[in-house]
Order: C-alpha cells, then sequence, then structure tokens
C-alpha cells in the first residue's frame, strides 16, 4: 500500500492481504540497499495470521519516493512516523541488519509504542570497511557484488533458496541495484558507519525482544550480536547453524518458526 | 599506506563452479554428493497450518511435482546462476518454455515483435497457433533493427528473437533491440539455446527474459527433452500499466501483485503460479537429472564443440565440392563484428554449407556419411547432419524455401565432439557420394 510520511509517498507491502486498522501492526525494516522484498517469506505469513504485515521501503528505497534518510537516528523517528501515518498506537519491530540499528533506535525513543523487538543479524554498531564504503558512494556496482558475497553463507553460496527456482545471490544483487547504489547503498552505508548509540539504545529497551544470529554472519557476526543482546534486558537468542547475514532468505522458514513463536505470544494477533 | 592493501574482490564462485554446484546443499540431502532424484509426485505438510502456508505461498517449499520438484528445483538454480538471472522455471521441452513465457506476459489481443529468423516450430507457433488464443505478431528479420522498432503498437508487450538465426546464421543486435524494447517499455525475450550460457549472456547485453531448448547443448547428449525460462530481474514491471496481471492483484492467489512481492523474480513466480499450474508442461525429475549431468561439463564440451565447428569451417570453405559455408566465424559472414562482440567465447558449433550439384548431391551426401546422424535435432554430443531440402521441408517450392531461408544445396550441420579427423574422414565420403551419385550408392 501506499501512503504519505512528511509529504513522501512510502511503499509498504502488507504481505498480500488488505490493511485492517484492527488488527495489530508489525514493522518490517530492511538492510541496507534493500527493499521490502527481503521479507516476503515473513510477511505473507503473519499477514494471513491476524496481523498487519507491513514490509516498508525506506525514503528513496524500492519503491518509495524521497531521498535517502542520512541518519540512523532519522530513519528511527521515521519508523515512528510511519505508526502515526497508518493509523496505529503501537506496534512490533522487525528489523535485518542496518534495520536492526534502526529499530533499536527506535524502541529506545519510543518505548510505549513498541510492543516487541525483533533484530535479525543485528549487532550494536555497524563499522564499515572503508573501501566497501567508498565504493558504494562512488555509485560502483562491485560494492553491491561484494555485499552479496558477504551477505551470504557458504552455503547461500552454493543456491537453495526455499522458494524453487529462485537464486539468492543474483536476485540480492537485482534488489540492490534497483535505484542508484550511492543514493540507497552508499547513503544508508555512511548512516550505519556514523551511527554510535547502538549500545547505549540497547540498555533503554524494556519490551519483549528476539536476537536471531546466524553462525556464518561476517558482517555482524555472532559475537556482536550476542554483545547487543546482552545489554536488553531478558532479551532471547536463537542461533541457525550453517547459515549467513541474509538468514532471512537463507532460512526463511527456521525464521519464521522462532519469529512466529517469539510475536504470537508477546504481541498476540487478532482472533478471527 | 593504503597502496600495499589487497584490492576487495567479490568471492562468488564462477562459471565452471556453479556448473557443477549452484543449487545444490548436499548437508540438506543426506550428504548425498550427486544431486538426487526425487522421483515423487507430491510432499508431506506438518500439518494443516503448514499446507495453507505452502498454498498462499507464505513460504517457500514443494506441494506437487507439476508446481515444483527439488531436483528440478536444482536445475532451475543451476541455470538462473549460469545465465546470471534471478530465477527460472524448466520445463518439459523448449517449445512448452516459450509457449509459458508467452502466456505469462500476454493476455488476448496483444501483439508481439518477433524475429523472422526462428525455429520452425517456434515460427508455427507464433504464426499460426497464438493467433487462436488471440495474440498476434509481427515478423521482422533479424538484421533489421529499426523494423523491430516500427512493428511496435500499442498493445506489443514485448520482442522475441533467436541471437542466431536458423539456419542463416544472421545474428540479430541483441543490445540495440534491447534499447528498443526497453524504450518501449516492453521486455526483451532471447531464445539462446544456441549459444548457452558458456557462449553467450543475453542478460548482459539486455535481454530480459532468456529461453533454452534444454534438450540440445545445455543437456548436451540427446538423450532428454526438457526447457529452461529464465529471468535477469532488471525489466520494472511498475513502470507503465501494459502488464496489469503482473502488478494488479490476482484472483487466484488471494490477491497476490506479484511485481510488489516478488519484484526482480515476479516474472518466474507469475510462470510457475499461474502457467504452471494451470498448462502443467512440468519437467520429470529424471530428465532435470539428465540435464544436470549434461551441465556438469558444458564448459568444456562448448569449447569442444566451438573448436571442431572452426576446424570444419576451414575444412569446408576449401572442399571442392562445397559452394558456400555459412558461420559467423567465417571473416566476410555480414555479423562476423557483431558475433566476435556478442560471442567471445566461440561463435557455436551450427554450420549450413551449399553443397555442388543442388538437391541430388545433397541427398547422396546424407544417405552415405556413416558416422554423422542424420536425424531432427542439433547440439548433441555427437555430429547430425540434415538436408532441408529433401526431408524437413521437402514439400516446398524453390521460392517457399528461399522465404524460409533455405536452398536446395543446403546442409545443416551441428557439430559434435568426436575426433576431428573422423568427422572429415566421414565427410570425404558424404562428398564422394555426392560428386558419383549412382555409382556409390549402388556399392
Ligand atoms: C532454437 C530452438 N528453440 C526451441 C526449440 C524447441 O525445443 P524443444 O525441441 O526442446 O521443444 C528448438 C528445437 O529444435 C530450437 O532449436
Amino acid at each position: 500500500m501506499k501512503f504519505k510520511v512528511n509529504n513522501h509517498e512510502v511503499f509498504a507491502s502488507t504481505g498480500g492481504r488488505p490493511f485492517d486498522k484492527k488488527k495489530p501492526l508489525i514493522i518490517f525494516v530492511h538492510g541496507s540497499g534493500l527493499t521490502h522484498m527481503t521479507w516476503v517469506l515473513q510477511t505473507r505469513y503473519f499477514a494471513f495470521h491476524g496481523y498487519n504485515a507491513l514490509a516498508i521501503d525506506l525514503p528513496g528505497h524500492g519503491l518509495s519516493s524521497g531521498d535517502s534518510l542520512k541518519s540512523i537516528e532519522q530513519m528511527a523517528d521515521w519508523v515512528n512516523d510511519v505508526i502515526d501515518a497508518v493509523g496505529h498506537k503501537e506496534a512490533s519491530l522487525v528489523g535485518h541488519s542496518q534495520g536492526c540499528l534502526v529499530t533499536v533506535e527506535c524502541t529506545s525513543r519510543y518505548p510505549d509504542k513498541i510492543k516487541t523487538l525483533s533484530l535479525m543479524g543485528g549487532a550494536g554498531a555497524i563499522p564499515m570497511n572503508p573501501e566497501l564504503l567508498s565504493l558504494a558512494e562512488n555509485n560502483d556496482p562491485k560494492a553491491v557484488d561484494l555485499m552479496m558475497d558477504w551477505a551470504h553463507g557458504p552455503a547461500g553460496h552454493f543456491g537453495g533458496h526455499p522458494v524453487p527456482g529462485l537464486y539468492h545471490i543474483n536476485t540480492g544483487t537485482m534488489l540492490a541495484k534497483s535505484r542508484t547504489i550511492q543514493n540507497t547503498l552508499g547513503v544508508d552505508f555512511r548512516a550505519c558507519d556514523n551511527y554510535k548509540n547502538g549500545f547505549e539504545a540497547a540498555k533503554k529497551i524494556k519490551c519483549p525482544t528476539l536476537s536471531i544470529l546466524a553462525t556464518d554472519d561476517k558482517m555482524c557476526p555472532v559475537k556482536e550480536g550476542k554483545k547487543l543482546a546482552s545489554l536488553i534486558d531478558g532479551s532471547q537468542v536463537d542461533i541457525i547453524d550453517n547459515c549467513g547475514h541474509m538468514m532471512l532468505l537463507e532460512e526463511a522458514d527456521r525464521v519464521l518458526t522462532v519469529l512466529k513463536k517469539f510475536i504470537t505470544t508477546n504481541y498476540p494477533p487478532l482472533s478471527s | 599506506m593504503t597502496d600495499k592493501k589487497k584490492e576487495l574482490k567479490p568471492n562468488t564462485y564462477k562459471f565452471d563452479t556453479l556448473s557443477l554446484h549452484a543449487g545444490y546443499q548436499p548437508h540438506k540431502n543426506a550428504g548425498s554428493r550427486q544431486v538426487p532424484i526425487y522421483q515423487t509426485t507430491s510432499y508431506l505438510f506438518d500439518d494443516v497450518d503448514h499446507a495453507a502456508a505452502l498454498f498462499n505461498l507464505e513460504r517457500g517449499g514443494h506441494i506437487y511435482s507439476r508446481i515444483s520438484n527439488p531436483t528440478v528445483g536444482v536445475l532451475e538454480e543451476r541455470v538462473a546462476s549460469l545465465e546470471g538471472g534471478t530465477a527460472a522455471l524448466a520445463t518439459s521441452s523448449g517449445m512448452s518454455a516459450i509457449f509459458l513465457t508467452v502466456m505469462t506476459l500476454c493476455e488476448a489481443g496483444d501483439h508481439l515483435v518477433v524475429s523472422s529468423q526462428l525455429y520452425g516450430g517456434t515460427v508455427n507457433l507464433f504464426r499460426l497457433t497464438l493467433p487462436k488464443f488471440g495474440i498476434k505478431c509481427t515478423f521482422v528479420k533479424p538484421r533489421d533493427t529499426e523494423g523491430f522498432k516500427k512493428a511496435i503498437q500499442k498493445n506489443t508487450k514485448g520482442i522475441f528473437g533467436e541471437l542466431v538465426g536458423n539456419p542463416g546464421n544472421e545474428i540479430m543486435n541483441m543490445p540495440e533491440i534491447a534499447k528498443i524494447a526497453h524504450d518501449a517499455g516492453i521486455p526483451l525475450m532471447v531464445d539462446a539455446t544456441y549459444q548457452t550460457p558458456y557462449l553467450c549472456k543475453p542478460f548482459e547485453h539486455g535481454a530480459d527474459i532468456v529461453i533454452h531448448s534444454l534438450t540440445k547443448w545445455m543437456a548436451g547428449h540427446g538423450s532428454s527433452m526438457a526447457g529452461i525460462l529464465v529471468e535477469g530481474g532488471k525489466f520494472d514491471w511498475m513502470q507503465n500499466d501494459k502488464f496489469p496481471t503482473m502488478t494488479k492483484p490476482y484472483e487466484g492467489y488471494h490477491g497476490l501483485s506479484f511485481a510488489e512481492e516478488f519484484g526482480p523474480t515476479a516474472f518466474t513466480m507469475k510462470a510457475r503460479a499461474e502457467g504452471m499450474r494451470d498448462f502443467g508442461p512440468c519437467l520429470s525429475p529424471q530428465n532435470a537429472w539428465n540435464v544436470l549431468q549434461g551441465i556438469e561439463t558444458l564448459s568444456v564440451r562448448m569449447k569442444k564443440h566451438c573448436s571442431n565447428a572452426e576446424e570444419m569451417v576451414k575444412y569446408l570453405s576449401n572442399h571442392e565440392s562445397v559452394a558456400w559455408v555459412s558461420h559467423p566465424s567465417v571473416p566476410d559472414h555480414p555479423d562476423h563484428e557483431l558475433a566476435k562482440k556478442l560471442l567471445p567465447n566461440g561463435r557455436g558449433s551450427m554450420i549450413a554449407f551449399g553443397i555442388k550439384g543442388g538437391k541430388d548431391a545433397g541427398v547422396a551426401f546424407i544417405n552415405n556419411v556413416k558416422l554423422a546422424s542424420h536425424l531432427a535435432n542439433v547440439g548433441d554430443t555427437r555430429t547430425l547432419v540434415i538436408h532441408p531440402a529433401s526431408g524437413t521441408h521437402s514439400q516446398m517450392d524453390e521460392a517457399t524455401l528461399k522465404f524460409a531461408g533455405l536452398s536446395h544445396d543446403m546442409i545443416r550441420l551441428s557439430v559434435g565432439i568426436e575426433d576431428i579427423d573422423d568427422i572429415k574422414n566421414d565427410f570425404e565420403i558424404g562428398f564422394r557420394a555426392a560428386r558419383k551419385p549412382r555409382l556409390v550408392s549402388n556399392q
């Protein structure tokens, strides 16, 4: 669906179900340079099981208009604006990678509004490799190729997509190249690199929190994810074997099973 | 300070490695090193919730082997990876891949611009069968780049062609024709059967959908029928209102919009969810496995196919019994330069040549070669020959033959990977017979 935030049109997938104000809201926030499509194997399930599952495209990404936001803090406020814009008072947040920084910051800023937080491939800080950052800022497609290499675990490099016929690395590459690289990936990487408040923000989080980490994640290694989780009161951690940073696709079913249990327990759906 | 630092390079697997490994994870298949043949029609659901989730495309997985099968799935991912595509859908034959592609793209009332130099079966589909579904086509000669532009109408939904036309070996200027298609907001579909991704990756030159008859060089051994459509993932279906079935909610899946939910893989998702579900030309797991075996050695075979073909071009060009030779490697071939650009790894193994003595000589040649097989296929590991004027096209008069790019003296040759001297020796037998038709055939 499309709606406006700060006068810019925002696109969000609703997982194939019409938006229904009566249902509790889950917002899915994608990673650097990516789009709502990374969530397709999670959102549709929630949309068909009593939730409004809103996989947003950040400004300037995917099908959303406007310029990309330059800082994680701005993105966090923007996610809060999305909750208001769709007429809800509260939401559960799910983030991947950069989306974890955004949702951690957002939850710490708006503790009354955010009911649960689910982090995938998250860390308290995501410092960028300077060469990768510079390639992305210079619009070099090699930045995307490097990201796709590092983001997929050894198993993901062979393929084995949960949806028959789809090939991970090329699909991710096309998503990340669907808009101008320097305006999406370049701005996002810089925002990640600049963001220093992750650990402080984490300490303020009181809502039920889940971290899904993967043993072969090179971008946000398990150690970093655990460090972040240890700062969040009562945070739950789930570690997936044989999987890289793109766990939401590489091991979509495992992720969905864990996420389903966590969200339905802590933020129940509207029963039909 | 940074000078000595190693340059960052992506370490994703390369072509030859992908040919052997892409799409398959042994640790999820009992450690089986070779891809298992999942000889089954259907798959257990964990519970009713799981069943519903699979039917709603809420999660990935297999339901019924008409829609998808794990062995076939490995083949699909493998070809997608080799082409540099996002997704693929394998079919029971090359023809069904073309048909599914068109039916996924078009509705009754739509129009396609199509190259006139295509495999005969494809010409029949576009000229005679698709009009029965309300889909009309305008044919344009492959070298007439401007002609493609002129033929585009308001209801045109795509351009279709073979990179190297058959049998005249005319080459379509893919980058320019892709630009024409994209300026008009429509996709370019390329049948790259004769090239395989080893010789050309059409997505790098602007194609949006690539189709293969896997029956040919990809499987390579003349054992199995199979086809595939591969998606490039770049085409934006939402840029105009020409493709409502891709962009608007689809009744068949609870209002799913393929373009919104699946973006760079939307076309394949629709082709499977709608086309494969409703038309059903699925590939058998056994045939998928046979094709996978072929693809494991694709590079090795294609190198030998191409080097043997170039040897044969030299041999034929210098032969007293040969009137003319057509192959993109011949310097005076009109598309020689374009071929170098689009086919840097080799110009393919299809050769057409004219035999001196016309139709009778052609018949004698075909009837007397012993090693080369006389049959209606191309892209076998074995050398294949056919004389269209006396076989496949024997009903045609001179004018019709000419329109189809054929002549009485033409022999079509699909060069195999036998020892090159054995192929040449065999051709000597054929040429000798062609020079003295009666004498040899009376032996
Ligand atoms: C270029 C081309 N495309 C498509 C086909 C049809 O493929 P199949 O015979 O696998 O149906 C052929 C068959 O000869 C072909 O040569």
